[in-house]
């Protein structure tokens, strides 16, 4: 019971800090539109009549699902700066076990990082992809497993860099190749052998496949855009949210205490 | 040098200590080591000590002499690489949840959320440690809890603020409002890691007042490390660290007279008269070039005066401040 309202209470407060902060509000919502906006548009102005499907709609749900997972992860990494500064320091000596920090904590950034999935959304809508009320129900789930699998993906991240500043650093390198190797903008239903055991690897992969699987259900586009099934990606994200949920939570404690 | 480390107490002075604190030791240190990775010293190597329960503990040193290395050990965010440390009864390294219950923390750093507003701050302390039901909003907390953060807010003179953004506060409101918040869930201890740091002086003197009325009221036990050497001078008990080790315990009055005299300084226009003059009052004395006697007990300051017929154009007397101990103390330490 302890638990649970030290995880509704972290939760709380990493949305309250969102909603409070303009200046993170507008970065989280440039990005993507920038994405969506400028590779979608002018992917599809180019390249659109030979793919065939429409790359305004692929960029947009891939950039959808990577905002979900790379939003809640970079949320949990955040760990690494807070808990010298702010009232992070106040949640790692209250009585609470880690675990439920780590908890509340992806569960909070989930949350954030849906609200940010409002705005992309928002803006898709306005630029002309086909979204129905149906199909965004639908997709409802995916997003927060894409979430949840970026929060595991995160706390694993935060028991590996050891600073803020090796996380700034490292960061763009383990994003950055996933943004291709998960096929955010980019169809990677055929890859040369080396990416793809690579794009195989990219945990976000999955989650931008599972949302896709989704979105494009029953259209005719299907098998252009998605690589694999549904279960085989829900498969694939309960094992890595497990391993890095349990691995990374047991090192960061780990490490916290044995300086 | 002197060697301080164990000073046995006049019997007087330890029948007083006893009187004052007549419970039992509520932090018990004991051989405590810490040897960060990758680091050829320990951190903290060694330190013993005990700190009765209601008194205030001051923890000096320069900066690197282990201070918060220790201070994280006590409060379980450092894990101990050898050694004891007992708690209200719990030990640090096998229930730091016990131990964390029992204690309040004021980091360094302020540990507030500055877009949060100060009632917000508070109810994530209290939600945190399962004093209250977790709910989005103050109108649906429990009246106990509108009722007490109330109270806080006349406390604190923010009954006005509570709901503004901890950012529009003062620096010495912040830390305040972390005390305050850090006593809600009434810790038997509460360790403030130089909290006065950066503050100034009106602020330090309030949040002192507001610390002396803490004591007072809810008879907090209080551990502090500082670097404002007034601030221990009203601790009962004082430890003095250097490079990882105690190299001094006791209280401020054991410390400043084991260490250092208090002393006279005169001078006169005819400084051979009086010279001769202390001379025959077989007095040892150092001319700067003004003289200055050390009060060595056997004469009072009254008498030595009293005694000089060479009209005296200086009169000065000097009782030494913990900071001069302090100073002793360290730069012995260095050489």
């Amino acid at each position: 019971m302890r638990d649970l309202n030290a995880i509704a209470t972290i939760a709380y407060r990493d949305v309250l800090k969102f909603l409070r902060d303009p200046s993170r509000i507008i970065g989280a919502i440039i990005f993507p539109l920038v994405f969506v906006g400028v590779l979608g548009g002018s992917f599809q102005a180019n390249l659109g009549k030979t793919a065939g499907f429409n790359f305004l709609t692929f960029i947009f749900t891939g950039v959808l699902l990577q905002t979900m997972f790379q939003s809640s992860s970079l949320g949990i990494v955040s760990l690494l700066e807070d808990r010298d500064n702010d009232f992070s320091q106040e949640i790692f000596i209250s009585p609470i076990s880690r675990y439920a920090i780590i908890f509340g904590k992806i569960v909070g950034e989930s949350v954030v990082a849906l609200f940010q999935g409002i705005a992309v959304i928002a803006f898709g809508l306005v630029a002309g992809v086909p979204l129905t009320v149906a199909s965004l129900v639908a997709l409802t789930p995916a997003l927060i497993i894409a979430c949840l699998l970026g929060g595991a993906f995160g706390v694993i991240c935060l028991s590996l860099f050891s600073s803020q500043r090796a996380a700034n650093q490292l960061f763009p390198m383990v994003f950055l190749p996933q943004f291709f190797l998960a096929g955010v903008f980019n169809p990677i239903r055929k890859l040369p052998l080396p990416l793809d055991i690579l794009s195989h690897l990219a945990p976000m992969r999955y989650a931008v496949d599972l949302g896709r699987a989704v979105f494009y259900a029953g259209k005719p586009e299907y098998p252009l855009v998605v690589s694999d099934t549904p279960f085989l990606n829900l498969a694939v994200i309960a094992a890595m949210f497990a391993v890095f949920l349990v691995a990374g939570t047991t090192l960061f404690v780990r490490n916290e205490r044995n300086k | 040098m002197v060697n301080l480390t164990m000073p046995a107490p006049a019997p007087e002075v330890e029948e007083l200590a006893g009187a004052r604190h007549t419970s039992s030791p509520l932090i018990v240190v004991d051989n405590l080591v810490k040897r960060y990775k990758k680091a050829d010293v320990n951190a903290v190597d060694g330190i013993s000590f005990a700190v009765p329960a209601g008194s205030l503990f001051a923890l000096l040193g320069p900066n690197g002499a282990g201070k918060t290395t220790t201070i994280s050990i006590l409060t379980t965010t450092l894990a101990p690489t050898s050694g004891d440390v007992i708690i209200a009864g719990h030990d640090v390294a096998r229930s730091a949840a016990a131990v964390r219950r029992e204690v309040g923390i004021i980091f360094q750093k302020p540990s507030l959320d500055l877009n949060l507003t100060a009632e917000e701050n508070i109810r994530l302390h209290a939600t945190l440690y399962g004093l209250y039901p977790f709910r989005p909003a103050f109108q649906f907390m429990p009246q106990r809890y509108q009722q007490q953060v109330r109270e806080l807010g006349e406390v604190l003179g923010i009954a006005g603020e509570l709901t503004k953004k901890v950012k529009t506060f003062s620096g010495g409101m912040k830390r305040k409002l972390e005390i305050v918040r850090s006593l809600l869930h009434q810790p038997k201890v509460l360790f403030l890691d130089e909290p006065t740091t950066g503050l100034d002086p009106d602020s330090r003197q309030n949040l002192w007042e507001y610390l002396r009325r803490v004591r007072h009221e809810h008879d907090t036990t209080i551990f502090l490390t500082t670097h404002y050497l007034e601030e221990a001078e009203e601790a009962d008990d004082v430890c003095i660290m250097n490079h990882g080790s105690i190299v001094a315990h006791g209280t401020p009055a054991q410390i400043k007279a084991e260490l250092v005299q208090d002393y006279l300084l005169i001078d006169a226009d005819s400084r051979q008269q009086l010279r001769d003059e202390l001379n025959l009052m077989q007095l040892s004395y150092e001319e700067t070039p003004i003289f200055k006697i050390r009060m060595d007990g056997s004469r009072t300051m009254h008498q030595i005066l009293r005694d000089i017929e060479t009209p005296l154009t200086v009169v000065q007397t000097h009782t030494p401040t913990l900071e001069d101990a302090y100073l002793a103390i360290v730069r012995d330490n260095h050489a």
